[in-house]
């Protein structure tokens, strides 16, 4: 078996925090010490095989677009490293982001604030290939027009400026300029979240078909768990920087393990007849800066014992290629102290 | 029983550059207390204008320029700018999809929420918070006596959007009109909001417009539901009757396209071309250049297909399902 295309091996990301004067005073007076990061990823391991679509799914803060920007060299780890191919894209030291980053293309959220307004969709899209060598200056007009075709837009498009598309057709550009580059993967930082459902039915379709068609490996962000069924092979599912529970899709969708993901499925509204009785998960997300010790879900997790409070549950094997981060699944949580 | 709030051929223009555009075209629906009507459409079908053209704050270029908005009685077109003033807030509310909008940044959560309260109710500042505090309890807030000391940036987004919930109760109006506000938040979030919505319409009697583009969270939340589509209400019915068998051929088209329904990796149903622009409607029905039972009559204004109280504004509507 040949190595998974993308490799992130224990990988986590603080941004530190600049400490004002008032916060260094306070930190001083409570006995600690000032500053503190933001903990945006934690020993996150995870493998992507070339041809698969991996989902990352959380709620907002928990480090999906973090994690998608260290894939993509954006951000150098702060531990850790990712290996595309089996060579490095960033390790833990800031002064080595290897620029493979032409191989890896992210596709962001907003189809607004993504695409020069002042440069024409054409220009937009062979830009990056050009400046690359990866197309001749000769074959630039016709790549650029076949990759519009591609994508489901006009050819000739390729002289009109971005304001001219609507959110879908913007978003069709922006793959277009992504698959220009030819990259070995793909990072969508919820790439449909800002369309209207009938457009975003349809630029899904074209993410299946170009899947079909070229093979694509992708890392598929969002925190729509019915998008990520639709189109993921596996899934994983993060919380406050770590990833809580990981496996194929279809296992993870028939029965979810983690308290937390239990939660999360119970919380999403779905499409039905009849009310639905809500079940939502008690309590706020913690902040990243100061995360609860032990396991992170413990303060809102109907299951939590002593052993959660103060030991960091490991993610453990659950069967069938699933992996559960929660003592329920490693030995219980351990017993209460009688009263 | 009356309805709380009754709407019968709303109409709402704008003067754009390129002419006048019809944002809200001829909506009826009404409400009864109680009950959660979910507004639902795609962006720029007209849901947040009609919610603004109930509550009388449209500005120029626009006006509403036909229709009747009827809340317990009292149709609030006819009223006074100041009379409707004293009927905002105390007799019909909202909440918009950012609470900044009603939250004052500079003040604390108890101070602003007191202010509201005395606007409308002369009474001393010590009740007014005492009526603030239950009202942030009613919303789900834990401890809400602490927070009466907040700021609003003190709060997470879900805690200020439950203020603003909170302040939009204060008088108990009878009318709330909700629009996306749960669009920005966790679902973890939305979850429980959703969860006191519920309760709050089954227990103060409130009745609620609950303005989104997303059909899970109508689904599951309303009792009635009405569709939008380039500011025309075109299907109306109860929750169970839109999404169990709808009539139209956007709710259809609308219903089918959501994930979650299909094989995984499949093609989902599409409906195709873009959302309308409405300066460039296609004249009869709106939807006839992407509808797939479209025919030359459609080219003619549809009627209004009845199916009990549930209706629909088309030539051709579904017959079964
Ligand atoms: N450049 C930065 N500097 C400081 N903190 C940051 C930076 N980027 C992200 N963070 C913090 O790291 C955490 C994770 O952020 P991230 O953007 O990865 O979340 P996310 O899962 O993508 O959320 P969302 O669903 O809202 O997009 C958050 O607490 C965020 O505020
Ligand atoms: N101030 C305005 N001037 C001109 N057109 C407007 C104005 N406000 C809203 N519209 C138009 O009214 C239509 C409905 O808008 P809106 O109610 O905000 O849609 P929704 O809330 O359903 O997304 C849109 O076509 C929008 O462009
Ligand atoms: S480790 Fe404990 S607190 Fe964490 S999810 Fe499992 S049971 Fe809940
Ligand atoms: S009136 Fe005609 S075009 Fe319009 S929705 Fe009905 S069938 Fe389609
Ligand atoms: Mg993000
Ligand atoms: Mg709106």
């Amino acid at each position: 078996m040949t190595a998974p295309l993308l490799e992130i091996d224990t990988v986590s990301k603080r941004f530190p925090l600049k400490a004002t004067l008032a916060d260094k005073v306070a930190a001083r007076l409570a006995g600690r010490s000032a500053g503190g990061a933001v903990h945006a990823v934690t020993d996150v391991s995870l493998t992507v095989e070339r041809g698969e679509v991996v989902g990352v799914v959380g709620e907002s803060g928990c480090g999906k677009s973090t994690l998608g920007r260290i894939v993509s060299g954006i951000y150098a780890p702060t531990e850790g490293t990712v290996l595309l191919d089996g060579k490095p894209v960033a390790t833990g030291r800031e002064d080595h982001v290897n620029k493979l980053t032409t191989r890896v293309q992210m596709i962001h959220q907003d189809p607004f604030a993504s695409l020069n307004p002042r440069m024409k969709v054409g220009e937009t899209i062979s830009e990056g290939p050009r400046t690359h060598g990866i197309v001749s200056a000769a074959e630039v007009g016709d790549k650029t027009r076949a990759l519009l075709e591609q994508v489901g837009l006009r050819g000739d498009y390729a002289d009109r400026l971005p304001h001219q598309f609507s959110g879908g057709q913007r978003q069709r550009i922006a793959i277009a300029r992504a698959l220009a580059m030819q990259p070995d993967l793909l990072v969508l930082d919820e790439a449909v979240a800002s369309l209207d459902v009938s457009i975003q039915a349809q630029v899904l379709n074209l993410f299946l078909d170009l899947r079909r068609d070229l093979g694509l490996t992708a890392l598929f962000i969002s925190h729509d768990l019915s998008v990520v069924r639709h189109v993921c092979d596996r899934v994983a599912i993060m919380y406050l920087g770590r990833v809580v529970e990981l496996a194929s899709a279809e296992r993870l969708y028939a029965e979810p393990k983690h308290p937390y993901t239990q939660a999360l499925f119970a919380s999403v509204p779905t499409l039905g007849t009849g009310r639905q009785d809500f079940r939502p998960i008690k309590g706020e997300i913690p902040s990243p800066i100061d995360p609860p010790p032990g396991c992170a879900f413990h303060p809102r997790c109907p299951f939590a014992g002593p052993r959660c409070r103060v030991e960091i549950p490991r993610l453990t094997d659950a069967g069938a290629g699933r992996t559960v981060a929660c003592h329920l699944n490693d030995g219980g949580v351990g017993q209460e102290a009688a009263a | 029983m009356s309805a709380a709030l009754d709407i019968q051929g709303l109409t709402t223009r704008f003067d754009t550059r390129g002419g006048t555009v019809t944002a809200v075209d001829d909506v009826s629906f009404s409400v009864d207390r109680g009950r959660i009507m979910g507004l639902v459409g795609e962006s720029g079908s007209g849901k947040s204008v009609t919610g603004f053209s109930i509550l009388g704050l449209i500005d120029e270029p626009g006006r509403v320029t036909d229709g009747r908005v009827i809340v317990e009685e009292t149709d609030l077109r006819s009223l006074s700018p100041d009379h409707l003033r004293s009927m905002r807030g105390r007799k019909v509310s909202m909440v918009f999809q950012d609470p900044m909008m009603t939250l004052n940044p500079v003040l604390r959560i108890g101070d602003q929420m007191a202010m509201a309260v005395r606007v409308h109710e002369p009474m001393s500042k010590a009740k007014a918070l005492e009526r603030a505090r239950d009202a942030l309890g009613t919303v789900g807030i834990p401890s809400p006596e602490e927070r009466l000391a907040a700021y609003p940036h003190q709060l997470s987004g879900g805690m200020r959007q439950r203020v603003a919930i909170a302040t939009a109760l204060l008088h108990r109006p009878a009318v709330i009109i909700a629009d996306e506000p749960t669009t920005a938040l966790d679902v973890s979030i939305q979850g429980q909001i959703l969860a006191e919505v519920r309760r709050l319409a089954d227990e103060t009697h409130t009745a609620i417009v609950w303005i989104t583009h997303d059909l899970a969270v109508v689904s599951s939340l309303a009792d009635d539901i009405c569709v939008m589509y380039a500011g025309k209400i075109v299907e109306r019915g109860t929750a169970e009757e839109v999404i169990g068998q709808p009539r139209h051929p956007y709710t259809r088209g609308l219903l089918d396209s959501v994930p979650g329904q299909h094989a995984p990796g499949t093609h989902l149903p599409q409906i195709p071309g873009s959302t309308p622009q409405l300066s460039h409607l296609p004249s009869g029905c709106p939807f006839r250049n992407r509808c797939p039972r479209a025919t030359q009559l459609c080219a003619s204004a549809p009627p209004l297909a009845r199916f009990g109280d549930h209706t629909a504004l088309c030539h051709h509507p579904l017959e079964t399902t």
